[in-house]
């Protein structure tokens, strides 16, 4: 009992963080797109800023990730 | 790989323990042997492997870009020259965009803190079991290879930048206006303890989300490269190659974005009006 609610609790973890990853980088890449398209000169310095946004949208489910990995394979497992 | 009798809870948490040296309860000085014997230690214990890794590789930094300043050469710039002089150019044009006081401090400091952090996360590249188990040979029982995945190593440098924070917010503003600055500043003076709340918090997270997103995103990546060395060893590799070449974007994206905020920080302490 106790560890299928171990399993469910990883498996929403992951599940949930990638869920807004998704919606957050989407948003992000079609705004970097846009703004390409309007302004191609302008690329490089969107490149870079996306990317550093990129890395803040990307972390916290990255450490979902990570987390629940834990709790699947060495607290559950 | 795991062996017979090891489970893989046990290889996981084998993987995520610290060589750890402290004061046992009972009063004498050494090396934990069991995970249990680390945590009795509490407060009084260093992690060795995670010192010993950060300064073996910031002293290679520094070690290598300094014989590379030495070395400099008009006529002839050899390869590592030329290699040393685009990432000081990398840093250097990121300072000037986003740092807008006088501080000869902040383009160093930017440096130092990129190349360590690209140099502690690049560990995380090295297969997981080769240098537990070269250890393991020489009696070192746990050993975690990549500094970044150890909370103590993140929190340290960003508690360092966190102090750095405030000595020059107190020196740029004078103590008045930094105080005026944490507690007059969203609602006006009439509301000043919501204001101390929101700006306090607002300080406090700096350091805190600082160092947490890096150990993070390092500790994930680690745990996914030590449950990829779970699987058989003939299909380890169509599992850890995608992730190592993603992982490569991790490390670097990382380190500019913890020098980035480090940049912007220091930007932020410089401001004199609001």
């Amino acid at each position: 009992m106790e560890q299928s609610i171990l399993f469910l609790a990883g498996s929403i973890l992951m599940g949930l963080g990638a869920l807004g990853a998704a919606v957050g980088i989407g948003i992000l890449g079609a705004r970097f797109i846009e703004g390409a398209a309007r302004q191609p000169e302008l690329i490089p310095m969107l490149r870079t800023q996306m990317f550093i946004v990129m890395g803040l949208v990307d972390a916290v489910p990255m450490i979902a990730v990570g987390i629940s990995m834990y709790i699947l394979f060495a607290v559950a497992g | 790989m795991a062996s017979g009798e090891l489970t893989s809870g046990a290889y996981i948490k084998h993987h995520l323990q610290n060589l750890t040296f402290g004061k046992f309860p009972d009063g004498h000085w050494g090396f934990a042997h069991t995970s249990q014997e680390a945590a009795d230690m509490g407060f009084i214990a260093v992690h060795v492997d995670t010192l010993g890794f950060s300064f073996v590789l910031g002293a290679l930094f520094l070690f290598f870009f300094a014989r590379a300043a030495k070395k400099a050469s008009i006529e002839a710039p050899s390869g590592f020259q030329n290699f040393v002089e685009s990432i000081v150019d990398f840093i250097d044009e990121n300072v000037r965009g986003s740092f807008n006081g006088k501080n000869p401090l902040v383009a160093p400091l930017a440096l130092t803190t990129f190349i360590w952090i690209v140099l502690m996360n690049t560990m995380d590249l090295v297969p997981v079991d080769w240098l537990p188990s070269l250890f393991a040979a020489m009696g070192v029982e746990y050993l975690k290879v990549v500094p970044t995945t150890d909370p103590n190593a993140t929190f340290g440098m960003s508690i360092g930048i966190f102090i750095l924070i405030l000595y020059y917010s107190v020196k740029e503003k004078g103590l008045g206006g930094f105080v005026g600055e944490l507690t007059l500043h969203p609602f006006g003076k009439w509301m000043l303890p919501a204001n101390l709340f929101l700006e306090g918090v607002n300080l406090l997270a700096k350091p805190v989300s600082l160092a947490l997103r890096l150990f993070g995103n390092m500790y994930a990546g680690e745990m996914i490269f030590i449950l990829i060395a779970l699987l058989p060893f003939w299909i380890q590799w169509s599992l850890s190659l995608p992730w190592a070449i993603f992982h490569i974007l991790i490390v670097l994206l990382q380190a500019f974005i913890f020098m980035t905020l480090v940049i912007v920080y220091m930007d932020m302490a410089h401001q004199k009006e609001h």
